[in-house]
């Protein structure tokens, strides 16, 4: 497993959190190293620009799409969720994501904000990351998300799964795409139910 | 589908020790922070906060080995406050396992501080720390009569806290922790009438500190406004646990996890 080391926030608890669920970890932006895991964890704390700016000096983006065409797993979490959509919109800044889901990130419209604690959200029945742990609660600590699900996907392709939570309206807390899956909490952080999903997400692999 | 109140035990650290005093004074040993941490965490707590109460004081650095070893074990929300004065500082607490940090004393000295934190983390890592007391100086008289103290409670400044916290939030803060001075440590209740006065002002998350001692006093702190409880000496001292605490709030109708 690599947790992708490009100078975002607490990546400490990723890869702990990471190896208390029986994972072999290690923090690096190393080329290969990423290629070649069998997971990807990409941890995002801060401005969706300044995140772009960060995991542009270590090509992720490029990483990221390398790893998708071959079909190997990776999960975005809170900031490294959101730069998976088009583009990000967040004081005024509108900056280009990653573009891996059409859609845009932008401000909840809540009245209190950053949108922070422990919530609860509405998995679908298939999903394979939340299987047990449907009912619990997740640590968010976000002010922006993807508001809209843009993704039609035509069949022969399995349907993305979207699962959603609510603060001042709907929004987008996790999304299971084929090998490409994200987080707007922190499952590092969500204590044993996120520690579950975790161990759901290897099991994946 | 709403979002639950939080219940936050407070360790207050001094040189490697959980420490309990009245208004910062007479501190106690209370125990060890990363047993103490991982016991909460396990009773239900939502967060944890280690506030390093010798750091102003000292010009101590705080204690990155203790957050290091907690955010091994514990996978909750770690705040860590008490002597941050530099991005760098932050940059060090985060590293180690922090998720957010408390700042004080620096911000007052120099506003600019919280904006450039938030520039470089976001807003939702900077937990805007205020030990606020009722006072009866020219400059209290003139606003709310709550200002802003530093040296954990022992300075009064001419800050009106209301105003503080209004600025702090248009520079980045994302959330108020709202300490009383006046209440901490006596057990009688948080300050509701300054919860409710926060509140008001406030786009971002508050924190309600100081003063809890019956179980009572968190609904009370919440039907206030306060966004989350805060308490330490109670927990410490066992006569409540982070379970008791959840189920007073459930009673009341309010939404734990």
């Amino acid at each position: 497993m690599v947790v992708l080391d490009y100078g975002s926030g607490n990546v400490h608890s990723a890869v702990k959190a990471l190896e208390k669920v029986g994972a072999t970890v290690e923090l690096t932006a190393d080329r290969r190293a990423v290629a070649e895991a069998d997971g990807l964890f990409v941890p995002g704390v801060g401005a969706f620009d300044a995140v772009m700016r960060a995991l542009e000096t270590v090509r992720g983006g490029d990483l990221i799409d390398k790893r998708l065409a071959g079909g190997r797993a990776v999960l975005g979490v809170c900031v490294g969720m959101q730069v998976l959509f088009g583009r990000g919109v967040e004081r005024g800044v509108d900056t280009e994501g990653l573009g891996e889901w059409p859609g845009t990130v932008d401000e909840l419209r809540a009245d209190v904000l950053p949108h922070m604690g422990w919530n609860t959200l509405t998995p679908p029945n298939e999903s394979r990351l939340f299987a047990g742990i449907a009912d619990e609660r997740f640590y968010f600590v976000h002010s922006n998300a993807a508001q809209t699900w843009e993704l039609e996907v035509q069949h022969p392709l399995p349907a993305p799964l979207v699962t959603w939570a609510d603060h001042g309206g709907g929004f987008i807390a996790a999304v299971e795409n084929g090998p490409l899956a994200a987080t707007q909490f922190h499952p590092e952080k969500s204590g044993d139910a996120g520690l579950q999903l975790l161990s759901n997400w290897l099991r994946t692999l | 589908m709403t979002l639950a109140v939080r219940v936050i035990p407070c360790l207050d650290v001094a040189a490697g020790r959980v420490v309990k005093g009245v208004n910062f004074e007479n501190l106690r040993d209370a125990g060890d922070p990363v047993e103490l941490a991982g016991l909460y965490a396990a009773q239900g707590a939502d967060e944890i906060t280690f506030l390093d109460v010798t750091a102003t004081v000292d010009e101590r650095a705080t204690m990155y080995d203790i957050v290091r070893q907690t955010a091994e074990q514990v996978f909750i929300p770690l705040t860590v406050g008490g002597g941050v004065r530099s991005t760098d500082d932050v940059a060090r607490l985060l590293a180690s396992g922090a998720d957010k940090v408390g700042v004080n004393s620096a911000a007052i000295a120099r506003p600019e501080l919280i904006g450039e934190i938030a520039d470089r983390f976001g807003a939702q890592v900077l937990v805007l720390s205020l030990d606020i007391k009722r006072s009866t100086s020219e400059a209290a008289r003139r606003g709310s009569g709550f200002v802003v103290t530093t040296h954990g409670g022992r300075r009064e400044t001419e800050l009106d806290a209301l105003a503080w916290a209004t600025r702090a939030i248009e520079l980045g803060a994302g959330e108020l922790l709202v300490n009383s001075i006046d209440a901490d440590g006596t057990k009688d209740g948080y300050d509701l009438e300054l919860i409710r006065l926060m509140r008001a002002i406030s786009s971002v998350p508050v924190i309600a500190s100081g003063g809890a001692g019956r179980v009572s006093d968190f609904p009370d702190a919440i039907a206030a406004g306060a966004d989350a409880v805060l308490a330490a000496s109670v927990f410490h001292n066992r006569e409540l646990t982070i379970a008791d605490v959840k189920s007073a709030l459930t009673e009341s109708g309010v939404v734990v996890r």
